[in-house]
């Protein structure tokens, strides 16, 4: 079943002929994923041959959605349009945006998230790496050969750091991988994740990968605490980053004592979630935590 | 990026927010010129990205242009927490008769903005949120509406601020919105005993992501008082400098500041973050690297690229390429992982340079990094 994508998922792709959108189009094509059309208002009508695979072009979102019943959409147009991309699609009915787009001003985010929210579709990122359903399908950059499918469920806000932890586990596998994005505002969240991966049936454990910056992990720490009966494990990224210095997510910043690493470790572990202090030893208690619970320790 | 104060106080004017009377220099002598333009006493202040200014004695009264010379000359060259003053404004001093506090901030975890008041303006806002949270009104903004009259009045009354502020809150919410900030902070705002509402000091950070976009500060590349950070930047490298002696390469940011936490699980200082993203051309890592091996205090170096997209093979292709433009001086490390990892790891084992060792696990090559760090 997985969460959010399937191989049932119907994908249009927001920028699809711009350089990024092609090369990814075709790699969430050779990953299975359903894509079934591109949206570009200038290319209408046009289709894009991709090795074996034409794909149309439409004028619209709500045109691509009223041709082939498309679910699910891809951003990857620039940041100063990703906005109006957003609410192109968020009125056009889509149940899911993935906003790949790296450098969208925090207004514009605040602007789509929350307009996305009021018309009941789901944003994941901006600035993110997309989500990947391992043998079924991939929305977004994710590569998709470093793993196959399995009973594990991994939410990050890191691209890098989620393919590290896909790689390092791929002979067990995964249910579904999300990149919620290293933005200050993403439309998904930890705990959005954590719920979903609770009620799926092919989730049997879950990794959770945090970093400096904002207080998601603490929150979702707590949400572990009440509402998660999954076993948890996580790992957090940047003890050493230095107060009020940004490392490259737009998200990752220290201001102040709330924030750090440290503390987003100790909620976590307060919360019964284990914590690896490298991303290879998060791998270790992952197995060391499947092999107990399927040996029914 | 943050303002200094006297950029955030232009903002303000420009957007029909009263502000004392002030200039800037970097100059005591004209120092003293300005402050007998604006009528002999005058408040001198440092113009610096921190915080604690007055504590630090960047704030002083100066009662005569010969005292704001000499008080000028004292401030300027200080170092505040690390920042030197590099500039002095000087303003008119306000009777000031109440001092309120008011401010638009990103919260992140309602993904809106937030407007914190209170009439408890003067001193630190946190301090006063936390030992009398009732006095500290937080009223979310929602973005389609933004900050109307009414919703101005709403946050004015919760907090207690007379009405003449609400005035202030709308156009506040004008620079945050169209100068595309992500903090503004007014604090004081005060009521003269003219009865003006006047922004005191101010701090304002705009958002980077939408230089694009606004065209006065699209020009200004982002401050490094570092001289490494500003060679990288030039480069279009995501490099910030810190004090260690491993020097860190890698790809993604999540990625890196893992590497630098693993480095300095094994004792050792990471030298900086760099991060050359998902390509890892030879360009890129060449550019990387001459950086790097700049930095007299890096003792080794740690690659550290995990290959999905950009799959191992061309990520060693593009570092024997680096190795042939940039003149090795330290060793490197480097641990390739991912995509096509044993064809990237026999590219950099038929390269067979020197100074290059390889380990295959990121925790190993992070040790080796530490130890060869210690032993030079």
């Amino acid at each position: 079943m997985a969460i959010y994508l399937t191989k049932e998922s119907k994908v249009l792709v927001q920028g699809m002929t711009g350089g990024e959108g092609m090369k990814h189009t075709r790699r969430m094509l050779a990953a299975g994923t359903d894509v079934v059309g591109g949206v570009n208002p200038r290319k209408a009508g046009q289709s894009v041959d991709f090795d074996d695979r034409a794909v149309p072009v439409f004028g619209s979102v709500r045109e691509g959605i009223e041709a082939t019943g498309a679910d699910v959409s891809v951003v990857f147009v620039p940041p100063a349009f990703a906005k109006a991309a957003v609410v192109e699609a968020a009125d056009a009915g889509i149940g899911l945006a993935v906003v790949i787009t790296e450098g969208i001003p925090v207004h514009d985010s605040v602007a789509f998230t929350t307009y996305a929210k009021s018309k009941g579709t789901r944003i994941v990122g901006p600035n993110c790496p997309g989500l990947i359903t391992p043998g079924q399908a991939n929305a977004g950059i994710i590569p998709a050969d470093i793993t196959k499918p399995g009973r594990i469920g991994l939410v990050s806000k890191s691209g890098t750091l989620t393919y590290q932890l896909m790689y390092e586990l791929r002979d067990i596998g995964f249910s579904t991988c999300v990149g919620i994005g290293g933005d200050p505002v993403v439309g998904t969240t930890h705990i959005d994740c954590l719920a979903a991966f609770q009620d799926d049936p092919d989730t049997e454990l879950i990794v959770l990968i945090g970093e400096i910056g904002g207080d998601a992990e603490e929150r979702a720490a707590a949400y572990v605490r009440d509402h998660v009966t999954k076993p948890v494990i996580g790992y957090i990224a940047g003890f050493t980053a230095p107060e009020g210095k940004t490392m490259g997510h737009a998200g990752a910043i220290v201001s102040g004592s709330s924030g750090t690493a440290r503390a987003k470790k100790e909620a976590l572990e307060a919360a019964g979630v284990q914590v690896g202090d490298t991303p290879t030893e998060t791998a270790r208690l992952v197995l060391a935590r499947l092999e107990a619970s399927r040996s029914g320790t | 990026m943050d303002l200094f104060e006297h950029q955030a106080r232009e903002l303000f004017e420009e957007h029909g927010i009263l502000v004392p009377r002030a200039e800037v220099t970097d100059s005591p002598k004209e120092a003293r010129e300005i402050a007998r333009r604006l009528g002999g006493r005058v408040v001198v202040k440092a113009q610096v990205k921190t915080g604690g200014r007055g504590k630090a004695g960047g704030v002083k009264l100066a009662a005569d242009p010969a005292a704001a010379e000499l008080t000028a000359r004292q401030i300027l060259g200080m170092d505040i927490k690390g920042h030197t003053v590099g500039k002095v404004m000087l303003a008119q001093p306000v009777d000031i008769e109440a001092e309120f506090y008011v401010s638009y901030v990103l919260d992140r975890a309602a993904g809106r903005f937030l407007a914190i008041a209170s009439a408890e303006g003067g001193m630190d806002i946190e301090e006063v949120a936390a030992t009398r949270p009732d006095a500290v009104a937080r009223i979310h903004i929602d973005p389609a509406e933004g900050v109307t009259s009414a919703k101005a009045a709403e946050i004015a009354e919760a907090a207690g601020l007379p009405p003449q502020t609400v005035d202030v809150l709308v156009r506040l919410w004008d620079v945050l919105t169209r100068e595309d900030a992500v903090l503004v902070e007014v604090n004081p705002l005060v009521r003269t005993a003219q009865g003006q509402i006047l922004a005191l000091d101010g701090k304002v950070t705009l958002d980077d992501n939408a230089r694009f976009r606004q065209a006065r500060w699209g020009g200004q590349g982002a401050a490094h008082d570092d001289p490494l950070e500003a060679a990288a930047a030039a480069k279009g490298l995501n490099y910030v400098k810190l004090d260690g002696e491993v020097g860190i390469i890698g790809n993604g940011a999540g990625l890196v500041m893992s590497t630098l936490d693993v480095v300095a699980g094994c004792g050792a200082r990471p030298a900086n973050f760099l991060d050359i993203g998902g390509g890892a051309s030879a360009q890129i890592m060449a550019d990387g690297l001459s950086v790097i091996l700049s930095d007299p205090a890096v003792k080794s170096v740690f690659v550290n690229v995990f290959g999905g997209i950009t799959a191992c093979d061309a990520v060693a292709d593009g570092i024997v390429q680096a190795l042939d433009t940039v003149q090795l001086t330290k060793p490197l490390v480097v641990r390739l992982d991912g995509n096509n990892a044993v064809r990237g790891r026999a590219i950099l084992d038929d390269r067979a340079h020197p100074l290059v060792q390889q380990a295959t696990t990121m925790d190993g090559a992070a040790r080796r990094a530490a130890q060869l760090a210690d032993a030079t």
